[in-house]
């Protein structure tokens, strides 16, 4: 018995187009808004945005191509983003989920961040249902497991971490209209988890390596975040900042974004107890919103020498 | 006899896709939906067994489309609906029910009639698949 569709269900099918306009195509369906975004909010990492770039290129013109009948598999979109800790690897998975939504490969455009803890069980049997739960959550968007090669144990066979690799793979691969994978870690485990799980790698297609911030990148973030609470330095406390930014990178446990992000967090506190001792009568908002030179050099980092820590 | 249970029952068995678009519309108006199993196909039998749970927090219907799939490989002889509740204040209930697997056979209903005092008659309807013990009433 034929079965007649239902009437919401029921999608027109559109005449095949004879001719795309790419440039139109790039416009109208917003991946041209979220490139601009992209270009105006992210300070620096130029090679990451070239990727971007031109993996919308490819998917856009993929879905010319579809549209025109020329192509019927969903193109692989799993992706490996590799780089240091604070290199910004969440927030651009945040804006690829927007990207891949407008593009029309994604239903929700939502981003599921998980680590290893929201996959892997604690006993027999707890694993499956625990990476299936989150799968479920993910699917129509995005999932994003961060420090990915925490999945694989080598030195406990019995780890469980396997069984939800496993069970990654399977989805990624058969389900691949329904979610888009994004495994983020350093670079150099990350090259050890996929020679050691061949599997990912053979299905994961777009690698973007992420560099670290140069100074003067750093310092331009770091305003750019004040920016933001409605913060600013006065003249002395930006040159204070950038011979900051040059100590701190010479220290251990750097992440880049994440440390300037924990430094203007502490500048803070001390400019709050800075006005607080000293302020003799009413403060304006000037006076409320500027960090001076004397709550950056209050930092640790001053106190050691320059350099030291960075022969490891 | 096909059983009419439900939503849809007396359209023709809903496509795949169909189905994914009637979740999507439960999930967009935020309704938890869930998947529900039996062999007792009686009118009465409100209580089905439960496949895996609701789902509150999955934002698009393929999660649902993925429980389906894995319940049809084990209940495929069986019936099985979507359930699809409201948990907003003044409703906490099912808003939207339907069958989305039968079975190939569905062999209908015996009715009883038990003559009693005074040329009264009760009715019943019984299954034909409930004779057998549950677990092997299809196929």
């Amino acid at each position: 018995m034929p079965a007649p569709a239902l009437a919401e269900t029921d999608v027109p099918q559109a005449a095949t187009p004879t001719a795309i306009d790419l440039r139109e195509e790039f416009e109208t369906s917003g991946v041209k808004d979220v490139l601009a975004e992209l270009d105006r909010d992210l300070i620096g990492l130029a090679p990451v945005k070239r990727r971007i770039r031109e993996t919308a290129a490819l998917l856009l013109v993929e879905r010319a191509r579809r549209r025109m009948g020329l192509a019927h598999e969903t193109p692989t979109l799993h992706m490996s983003f590799t780089g240091n800790p604070g290199t910004g690897k969440t927030t651009v998975a945040l804006r690829m989920a927007d990207l891949l939504h407008r593009l029309g490969y994604i239903r929700k455009g939502h981003l599921v961040s998980v680590t290893r803890d929201d996959l892997v069980g604690q006993y027999i049997g707890h694993t499956a249902p625990k990476t299936k739960e989150i799968l479920k959550k993910a699917m129509g968007g995005v999932l994003f497991i961060d420090e990915a090669y925490y999945l694989y144990r080598p030195e406990n066979e019995r780890d469980y971490g396997q069984e939800a690799i496993e069970i990654l793979l399977q989805v990624m691969e058969n389900q691949r209209d329904d979610l888009v994978v994004i495994l983020a870690g350093y670079a150099q485990r990350m090259d050890r988890f996929f020679e050691s799980n061949p599997g990912f790698r053979s299905r994961i297609a777009h690698h973007i390596d992420f560099p670290d911030y140069s100074d003067d990148e750093l310092l331009r973030i770091a305003e750019q975040m004040l920016d933001q609470q409605n913060y600013l330095f006065d003249t002395k406390a930006t040159a204070a900042m950038a011979d900051y930014i040059a100590r701190r990178r010479a220290q251990p446990h750097f992440a880049n974004a994440r440390s300037i992000r924990n430094a203007l967090d502490r500048a803070r506190l001390r400019q709050a107890n800075r006005l607080f001792e000293s302020a003799k009568g009413p403060l304006d908002a000037e006076a409320l919103s500027t960090i001076s030179a004397e709550d950056i050099t209050a930092s640790r980092v001053f106190a050691l020498k320059p350099g030291k820590g960075a022969s490891k | 006899m096909r059983i009419t249970q439900g939503a849809f029952s007396f359209l023709p068995d809903l496509t795949d896709d169909q189905i994914r678009a009637q979740v999507q519309y439960c999930i967009d108006n935020k309704w938890a939906v869930s998947l529900e199993v039996t062999d007792d196909p009686h009118p009465r039998n409100t209580y089905w067994d439960m496949w895996g749970h609701p789902m509150f927090d999955n934002p698009d219907a393929a999660a649902l489309m993925l429980e389906l799939n894995a319940c049809r490989k084990l209940y495929g002889d069986r019936y099985i609906r979507v359930v699809a509740f409201d948990a907003s204040h003044g409703w906490e209930s099912v808003k939207l029910s339907f069958i989305v697997n039968r079975p190939a056979d569905e062999p209908g209903y015996r009715l009883e009639r038990q003559e009693t005092a005074g040329r009264m008659i009760r009715y019943t309807t019984r299954p034909y698949a409930a004779d057998k013990p549950a677990g092997a009433r299809y196929g």
